[in-house]
């Protein structure tokens, strides 16, 4: 029999309503796997019970003909998602001890959906950060290292974990969220596949708040099928998210034809940036060929206010993540550490709780906000930000999507990165569409000099994922990516 | 724009944030590059730009006017550092 773990989530859920094997044997071979891979430092929790009494739950559904869309499959979520009775940490000091009295919207659907729970996954502090590092609970290890070398590498960030996890086969998919690229800079940086879906489109009740107008929760997986499957149950309508967007979810897989012959395909000229590696710039030509072959059209599009996005994002989620991390007070949750009055309380806890960036973020955000600076800082990057996305709607008009390359490198070593700024320049190819709300989605394309893998992004029409997924599946198709880390940490 | 010590640790005030004197050392290096960085903005002519509101067009949604949820306060103070009975407790704020 074939190892379960290497199993993608349509594989497991055809072999598990043929009974090739049950939902218990499926959990057991991702519990193993999960315990084999402690040196990644993936997840933050272990949940095998859980794991287990979902699986028995659902091998009676599957017994009874009675399986639903993803019955008896075993994910990991991102430790920024609220689930019931579980520890939810966000990877942060601050949140010591927090068990949620409720479930996330997308948590919540996916057990609807018959999934089963492995774990929580580790991630950067509260999502702040490209490379995993800021987390409280230690770095995450990239599966990939580079030819011949045993230097450890990062996963990109912040939903670290989550790339981790699927590409080292501890899990065939994982939530995530991004939002600035969080999903598919980590996704590149491991080879597996990440959609950031349109703002809106998945609910973000229920997860830890970062920055509300650029957050959007997606999946992390290994094949452009998969991600459709998981958006599938994660995405809809909820009353409780006042942003969430009551728009029909279309039938994703459906939407994987391999058909786009007449797709316009629009490559933005101002992604060509100065000092972009050579390998970067010529695997993006190569997608560029591979979608002429398949009988899209390309056309080039002009984006001109792309380089400004992301200094604007260094205004706007440093601002919103100031107002939503007010809440970490010592009060209601988590850490306290004592203090004279109740003011000193607050900020010894505040001090104690948050890491490094968090605190650099939050620095930033209130004085961005602070009165006189308003205008100049938080006013301007608002309008920068309905430029950038003035700039796509014009593009729009003449393309079904877009190409470019997802990052401007591949994973990097920790430490290797201790500039702020240097480290928020990964986003550069990202960040555009955070700020303008679209969905994003990141398949690997190849592998670099050194060999790791490089991804390339599409950017889509709001709601449209549909295109993305078509788009991405002729893209993996053509690039016949099946490169895999070897075993170094089992 | 660069921010001095006193900046940062006024800001540092606003937010609740505790600084060490070595730590507002360091923070006002750090903030100064990255507001550097961000002036970049200042070259974008947004005369007559409206500021993004909301990044998908949406009209605002309304609802009924019905208590949905509640009496839930076990919940509610089950993750408190320190509760009683139902009473978030907090060092004494009125003398």
């Amino acid at each position: 029999m074939t190892d379960l773990t290497d199993l993608t989530i349509a594989e497991a859920r055809d072999g598990l309503s043929n009974r090739e094997f049950s939902a218990v044997e499926l959990a057991d071979a991702h519990i193993a796997a999960m315990e084999q891979g402690r040196l990644l430092n993936a997840f933050v929790t272990e949940t095998p019970e859980r794991a287990l009494q979902d699986a028995e739950r659902s091998d009676g559904r599957l017994k009874a003909g009675d399986g639903r869309p993803l019955e008896g499959i075993p994910l990991g979520i991102k430790d920024l998602f609220c689930t019931q009775g579980v520890l939810t940490t966000a990877s942060s000091h601050i949140l010591d001890g927090f068990v949620p009295t409720y479930e996330s919207t997308v948590t919540a659907n996916l057990w609807r959906d018959g999934a089963a729970m492995l774990g929580k996954l580790n991630c950067d502090e509260f999502a702040m950060g490209s490379s995993n590092e800021t987390s409280h609970y230690g770095p995450v290890d990239n599966p990939w290292r580079r030819n011949g070398a045993n230097t450890s590498l990062v996963p990109g960030g912040s939903s670290g974990g989550s790339a981790a996890a699927v590409a080292a086969r501890l899990c065939p998919g994982a939530t995530a969220t991004d939002t600035g690229g969080s999903i598919r800079q980590p996704a590149t940086f491991t080879g597996t596949v990440g959609i950031k879906p349109t703002y809106g489109r998945v609910s973000r009740w229920g997860i830890v708040a970062f920055a509300s107008s650029l957050d959007q929760a997606g999946p992390i997986t290994r094949d452009v099928r998969d991600a459709a499957i998981m958006l599938q149950s994660m995405a809809g309508h909820d009353a409780k998210d006042t942003t969430s967007v009551d728009v029909p979810v279309p039938d994703y897989e459906a939407a994987l034809t391999g058909d786009i012959r007449g797709l316009r395909v629009g490559i933005p000229g101002e992604y060509r940036m100065e000092g972009m590696p050579g390998e970067i710039e010529s695997l993006w030509a190569t997608g560029v060929e591979w979608l002429k072959a398949a009988g899209a059209e390309v056309v080039d599009v002009s984006l001109p206010h792309t380089k400004y996005a992301l200094p604007a994002y260094y205004i706007v989620a440093p601002a919103e993540a100031s107002s939503n991390l007010a809440r970490y007070d010592g009060v209601r949750y988590g850490l306290r550490v004592p203090g004279e009055d109740i003011v000193d309380m607050y900020e010894n806890t505040r001090a104690a709780g948050f890491g490094a960036e968090v605190r650099r973020r939050v620095l930033i955000g209130t004085y961005v906000l602070s009165a006189g600076y308003y205008d100049a800082y938080y006013v301007k990057a608002q309008k920068v930000r309905t430029l950038i996305k003035r700039d796509f709607e014009q593009a729009f008009e003449n393309v079904d999507v877009m190409l470019t390359p997802t990052t401007p490198n591949a994973a990097f070593a920790p430490g290797e990165i201790t500039d702020p700024v240097t480290m928020y320049l990964n986003d550069i190819f990202t960040v555009t569409v955070n700020m303008a709300g679209l969905p994003g989605i990141s398949v690997p394309a190849g592998l670099s000099s050194e060999g790791l893998p490089l991804g390339l992004q599409f950017i889509g029409k709001a709601f449209d994922e549909s295109t993305l997924f078509r788009a991405a599946g002729v893209l993996e198709q053509a690039a016949g990516f099946d490169a895999q880390p070897g075993k170094w940490w089992a | 724009m660069s921010v001095d010590q006193a900046t940062v640790r006024h800001i540092a005030k606003l937010a609740r944030l505790k600084v060490s004197d070595a730590d507002a050392r360091k923070l006002e290096g750090e903030l100064s590059t990255i507001l550097e960085w961000i002036e970049q903005l200042d070259e974008v002519d947004t005369e007559g730009v409206e500021p993004m509101t909301s990044v998908v067009e949406v009209t605002m949604k309304m609802r009924d006017d019905d208590v949905t949820d509640g009496a839930i306060a076990d919940q509610i103070i089950a993750n408190a550092p320190e509760g009683e009975e139902h009473f978030f407790v907090v060092p004494k704020v009125v003398e």
